[in-house]
């Protein structure tokens, strides 16, 4: 890790009509650090790697990707990541094997290190045997360990992770986070990733922000967290932090219907 | 110039995966070919207009490209649904060359069904003036293909699901098609039709294929590829414009 900043995040917020998904948010994240946003459902995690992301135009604050803009130089930022989204982005149509091809063509992987590696990360994520199979005909398991695969082929400067491990099993989350933290080490990718399982945010990340409501309310590293809320492990941290009240991820009816709503309308 | 070519060939391994819909899209033009063919041939043959199914089966041809290029513009919506959208919006390449590769693609498929109706013609008894002029007609279906491919995937761009869908198809391309010419020919229109049947692009293509496969046209080749030529890099440009500015 280096002293030199590489996401560089000041009083950004994001609104969807009258909700306030992401709220005034500051933080950076510095050249090779493992780091881990930890938050409920609904806290503005994905809402905030969208934006990162080219995804999604923030509704006010700055972002630096890379001394890159995502709003006004969007070809040089998106050079400079690379993402497993939260939600399915495969093509269905496609064998495994299309689908990382495509994926290497993308981003400009060489053919002989593409294949390579595209042999290699089958096998991690256990799909070789699967490879010339459409995607279509897999389970939800396999089809997110064939996301992951796909997102660790090229190697970025930094690297999103959209809490990656729902759905794994542990045998895969184990692989994936060696994986991960090698990339992180010998390579010194910067990593991005979110989570709401404390215990893989305290393992593998150096720094965590806890998320929610749209707001950081905490950042520092895991001991940080556990001696600022007066806890022994960062599971009781969280709780001081976040309230123990369940968070609803699913859509509202009033959300459905906005949705529709927008149909005509260009997104804000 | 890499992207190009795999976007492409997604497409085209899309098309030749789906036979159901390759099969499913064929039944639109034989039925059109021979309820109004052997339906309407007399009347049209009376009425000193010659052999009707000639005059159909360019405009029947059109008809299926622009279904299944509008059609492959419009998976854009499918893919944003399933999800696929994202990982092209987050690819560092340029827009032009998803757009090219994608409309190259889309207009490729829509290619291939359109020679498949056209074989179908063939057997229903339409006789193309000259084999010579084969290449052209192929080159004119290419042509509609990428127009509407293009026109689909500035539309798709800009619709969130497919109740849109639904609209674009009721309000723009069922008139697209029924005021083109491919059913009726272009003469002694009321002017508020003959205005329409000018402002309609299919018109000129429907036009320029009724000119390779029959030899007879309403307008010239120079005016309807021009058309065709230029609505296309027009669609091409501003879609790759309206691509560029998807959120998802
Ligand atoms: N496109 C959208 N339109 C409207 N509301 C949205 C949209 N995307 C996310 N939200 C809302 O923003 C909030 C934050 O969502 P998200 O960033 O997905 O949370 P997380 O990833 O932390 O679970 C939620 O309340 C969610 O319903
Ligand atoms: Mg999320």
């Amino acid at each position: 890790m280096t002293d030199e900043t590489i996401i560089d995040v000041h009083d950004l917020s994001k609104k969807f009509g009258e909700l306030t998904a992401v709220d005034h948010i500051s933080f950076q994240v510095k050249a090779g650090e493992i780091f881990a946003f930890l938050g409920p459902n609904g806290a503005g995690k994905t809402t905030t790697i969208k934006m990162l992301t080219t995804l999604l135009h923030p509704t006010s604050g700055e972002i630096r990707m890379n001394g890159f803009d995502p709003v006004h130089e969007q070809s040089k930022a998106r050079a400079s990541f690379g993402i497993v989204f939260q939600d399915p982005s495969t093509d269905d149509e496609l064998t495994a094997w299309e689908n990382l091809e495509l994926h290497g063509i993308l981003y400009h992987v060489p053919k002989q290190l593409r294949r390579q590696r595209m042999d290699a990360l089958l096998k991690i994520v256990g799909l070789d045997d699967r490879r010339n199979d459409y995607v279509k005909y897999f389970s939800g398991g396999m089809r997110r360990r064939l996301e992951i695969a796909r997102g660790l082929l090229h190697h970025p400067k930094i690297l999103f992770l959209d809490e990656p491990t729902i759905g794994l099993d542990p045998q895969t989350r184990n692989h994936l986070w060696n994986y991960v933290k090698e990339l992180n080490t010998k390579e010194n990718i910067t990593v991005f990733l979110t989570t709401h399982y404390m215990e893989e945010a305290d393992r593998i990340a150096h720094r965590i922000a806890v998320i929610d409501h749209g707001k950081i309310v905490a950042l520092g590293t895991s001991e940080e967290l556990k001696q600022k809320t007066n806890t022994t492990n960062l599971e009781d941290a969280f709780l001081a932090l976040t309230g123990s009240s369940i968070r609803e991820e699913e859509a509202s009816a009033v959300d459905t219907l906005r949705i529709h709503s927008r149909m005509w309308r260009r997104r804000s | 110039m890499q992207t190009i070519y795999i976007l492409w060939l997604r497409q085209i391994k899309r098309y030749i995966r789906s036979r159901s819909r390759i099969i499913g899209a064929l039944g639109q033009p034989l039925l059109f070919l021979l309820a109004l063919g052997f339906g309407l041939g007399p009347v049209y043959q009376r009425a000193g207009g010659g052999d009707y199914i000639s005059f159909l089966a360019p405009g029947v041809i059109a008809m299926s490209i622009l279904f299944t290029a509008i059609f492959s513009g419009i998976e854009i919506i499918w893919d944003r649904q399933f999800g696929f959208l994202k990982e092209t919006m987050v690819a560092p390449v340029s827009r032009m060359s998803i757009m090219v590769g994608r409309t190259l693609g889309g207009a490729t498929v829509a290619t291939m069904q359109g020679l498949i109706v056209f074989i179908i013609t063939l057997f229903v008894g339409f006789r193309p003036e000259s084999i010579a002029m084969l290449p052209a007609m192929f080159l004119t279906m290419f042509l509609i293909a990428l127009l509407f491919t293009a026109i689909g995937t500035a539309i798709a761009s800009v619709l969130q699901d497919f109740q849109g869908f639904q609209l674009i198809m009721n309000f723009l391309v069922m008139p697209m098609f029924f005021l083109s010419g491919a059913l009726f020919p272009l003469d002694n229109l009321p002017k508020v039709v003959a205005l329409l049947t000018r402002i309609d692009p299919l018109t000129y293509g429907v036009d320029a294929l009724r000119g390779t496969l029959i030899g007879s046209m309403h307008f010239n080749f120079a005016l309807d590829y021009s058309v065709l030529g230029g609505i296309t890099v027009l669609s091409m440009i501003v879609g790759s414009y309206l691509f560029s500015r998807i959120q998802v």
